[in-house]
């Protein structure tokens, strides 16, 4: 029978099926960190209980890691938190990647860029955002506390059979617009709710165009619209990535499992349960307004009138955000000032972004009391940038060159917004408070985010005067 | 966990779409490494407003949270489904949830009954109308009752049977570690290994 790429690494992960229960699937992988796994390790030890697969399992510091520096954690419960995962790995035998480590990172950068992420494998972590690895044709996805523990105890996880759904991006982008701007297209298309209960595959002539940065934006971000999992099917751009990273396979193993990656794909006839379209030759540089990232609209457009959408729950919900950001319906987006703008994230914390970010402020200066941090994904996407002399154009533009971590897409950390402030990020969440109590978050493009810094309202480089020589 | 099977109690409107877990629970509470004390954190933002519908007096005590669609999406932290039970909740009713949210909830027994908007609706008034009315929340008959009305709920037979029963899932896996070893002697010998 035909069958879905996702549907083909399914299969290939059942270690039981039984009628009227939930395939229980075996995980490829697992990844850690601080925040959502203290619960699960007390969990263990409470049963008794071993990690079960140690050599499947990687941890690294990231949601509370400071950026200012490597060596002290100032809040003293950031701190405890940390400590205790240290003190888990050590005692469960689990790999951990701690601040100051070389791959130390967020914990969506820090796998791929290993080679950890490989195609048809099943990849969780207690983490939303894990549905980045799919960029790659693993089935990732995000899990709660509980199945965490279920995992290091039995490094599999019972789950419901999800529909299947096709993304299908026609036509080219175009000039200046990115990855980001099409997935924030596509969530303001389809609603936060659209994608439930669904797992994704992104296909067409747009997709197969994008870098692996690209497709891990793209993929990123299918939780916000309510996807389970976002897959992408690997090619000839997937294993060029890949080929000689540090966990990719070598030699003979590496052109046998690209033999078997190549089988992956989704087969001509197999059916969706839903498909929907979009056309990327239609897209503009896009930014959100309101307070869920499906409240977005084109950089050219307006602040939406509330009374405009269809239903009353959606009215309600433009009403109560276009309060909460302190906007008004009918004003220019390009007339939004911000305060502070934010380069970093699982969405847009990697080298090329970086690169978009650094090449829009080469010869430009950040705007007059705005405040810009750069944030590497990890320890070596900021080595890397580094060696290219991205951090020199950082600094010279007069923005914050960072350490790696999370940092202000949730200001777990002391990176975060103050009551009032407004900013322009490259994060996945606009939620109310997300980047600080009372904080407003735009969500925008790595390039939207530098020229933004530059003009100090929402801008695209478009809208720049010629940089200085 | 414990038992799930029927549960009478009075509700709170809470009048919003779109509730993701960083307003159920804001990222500043979920610092800690303990599983429990988590309803200092429940809303947090929203309960500085005295206007906030949890600070009206006549919702004291509620145990059952009627909510708008989309309630849950965002992070995966179980910290929501703990704050949510830690302050007294057992039930939750949207019209839809995120999924990681829903997964969390009915592994820490707190019920999130998926109802229609008219449904939703309808409860809402009988709440707004009469904070004391009594809202039972069946189980087992999958069905919500209120001021006369009733609403028949989905819920997959495996959820509502482990709900029913109270029991745990690592537990329930670990059965079949026969299957789980034999899985494992014929996993690709390409894969990752880690240590």
């Amino acid at each position: 029978m035909s069958r879905t790429l996702a549907q083909k690494v399914w299969d290939a992960h059942v270690v039981r099926q039984a009628s009227g229960e939930p395939d229980l699937l075996y995980i490829d992988l697992h990844l850690l960190h601080e925040v959502t796994s203290p619960q699960a390790f007390d969990g263990l030890r409470l049963a008794g209980r071993a990690v079960r697969r140690p050599d499947l399992t990687i941890a690294t510091e990231d949601h509370n890691t400071p950026t200012d520096n490597l060596l002290t954690i100032s809040d003293p419960v950031s701190r405890t938190q940390i400590e205790t995962l240290r003190r888990n790995c050590a005692e469960f035998g689990v790999k951990l990647h701690p601040l100051g480590d070389p791959q130390q990172g967020v914990v969506h950068v820090m796998g791929p860029q290993q080679g950890l992420t490989q195609p048809g494998m099943t990849i969780v972590c207690g983490d939303s955002h894990t549905s980045t690895h799919g960029a790659f044709g693993a089935l990732a996805f995000g899990i709660g506390t509980s199945e965490v523990e279920h995992v290091l105890a039995t490094q599999t996880l019972p789950q419901s059979t999800p529909k299947q759904m096709a993304v299908t991006v026609t036509g080219e982008l175009p000039e200046g617009v990115s990855a980001k701007d099409l997935i924030l297209a596509l969530i303001t298309q389809e609603g936060t709710g659209g994608g439930r209960g669904y797992v994704v595959e992104y296909r067409g002539p747009a997709i197969e165009k994008l870098s692996m940065e690209g497709r891990m934006t793209v993929s990123n971000m299918s939780i916000e619209w309510g996807a389970k999992a976002g897959l992408i099917a690997p090619d000839e751009t997937t294993f060029a990535w890949l080929e000689g990273r540090t966990f990719a396979p070598k030699g003979q193993a590496w052109d046998d499992a690209v033999a078997y990656w190549r089988t992956l794909a989704t087969d001509p006839d197999a059916v969706f349960d839903k498909e929907v379209f979009l056309d990327a030759s239609s897209l503009t540089p896009f930014v959100t307004w309101g307070t869920n990232p499906g409240q977005g609209a084109s950089l050219d457009s307006s602040v939406p009138d509330p009374e405009s959408f269809g239903s009353e729950s959606e009215r309600a919900a433009a009403r109560r955000a276009l309060e909460y950001m302190d906007l008004q319906p009918g004003q220019a987006l390009r007339d939004v000032n911000v305060d502070v703008v934010f380069v970093g994230s699982c969405t847009n914390g990697r080298l090329e972004d970086l690169r978009t970010a650094a090449e829009v402020l080469r010869g430009r200066h950040v705007a007059d009391g705005v405040r810009m941090l750069v944030v590497p994904g990890s320890a070596a996407v900021r080595e890397q940038a580094e060696q290219e002399g991205l951090h020199e154009v950082f600094t010279a533009a007069g923005a914050e060159w960072r350490f790696a971590g999370c940092s202000m897409c949730l200001g777990m950390n002391p990176d975060t917004l103050s009551p009032g402030q407004r900013s322009a990020s490259t994060s996945n969440r606009n939620f109310e408070g997300r980047q600080g109590k009372g904080g407003r978050t735009h969500l925008v493009s790595p390039a939207v985010a530098a020229a933004t810094a530059v003009t100090g309202h929402l801008s695209a480089p478009a809208d720049l005067a010629p940089a200085a020589a | 966990m414990e038992k799930f099977t029927v549960h009478t109690g009075t509700a709170v409107p809470l009048r919003r779409s779109n509730v993701d877990t960083d307003q159920i629970i804001p990222a500043v509470y979920l610092k800690r490494v303990t599983r429990t004390g988590f309803e200092d954190g429940l809303f947090s933002a929203w309960r500085e407003d005295p206007s906030f519908v949890l600070n009206n007096p006549v919702y004291t005590g509620a145990s059952i949270l009627v909510a708008g669609p989309e309630f849950g999406t965002g992070s995966s932290r179980e910290h929501a489904v703990w704050a949510l039970n830690d302050y007294g909740f057992r039930v939750v009713i949207s019209p839809r949830y995120g999924d990681i949210f829903r997964g969390n909830s009915l592994k820490q027994g707190l019920l999130t009954v998926e109802l229609p908007q008219e449904a939703v609706e309808a409860l809402w008034a009988l709440v707004e109308a009469d904070p004391a009315v009594q809202i039972e929340v069946d189980l087992e008959a999958r069905e919500v009752r209120a001021g006369g009305h009733s609403w028949a709920f989905a819920l997959d037979d495996f959820s509502r049977w482990r709900l029913l029963e109270g029991l745990d899932d690592i537990g329930l896996t670990l059965r079949h570690e026969d299957a789980i070893a034999e899985f494992e002697t014929r996993r690709p010998s390409f894969g990752v290994l880690v240590g």
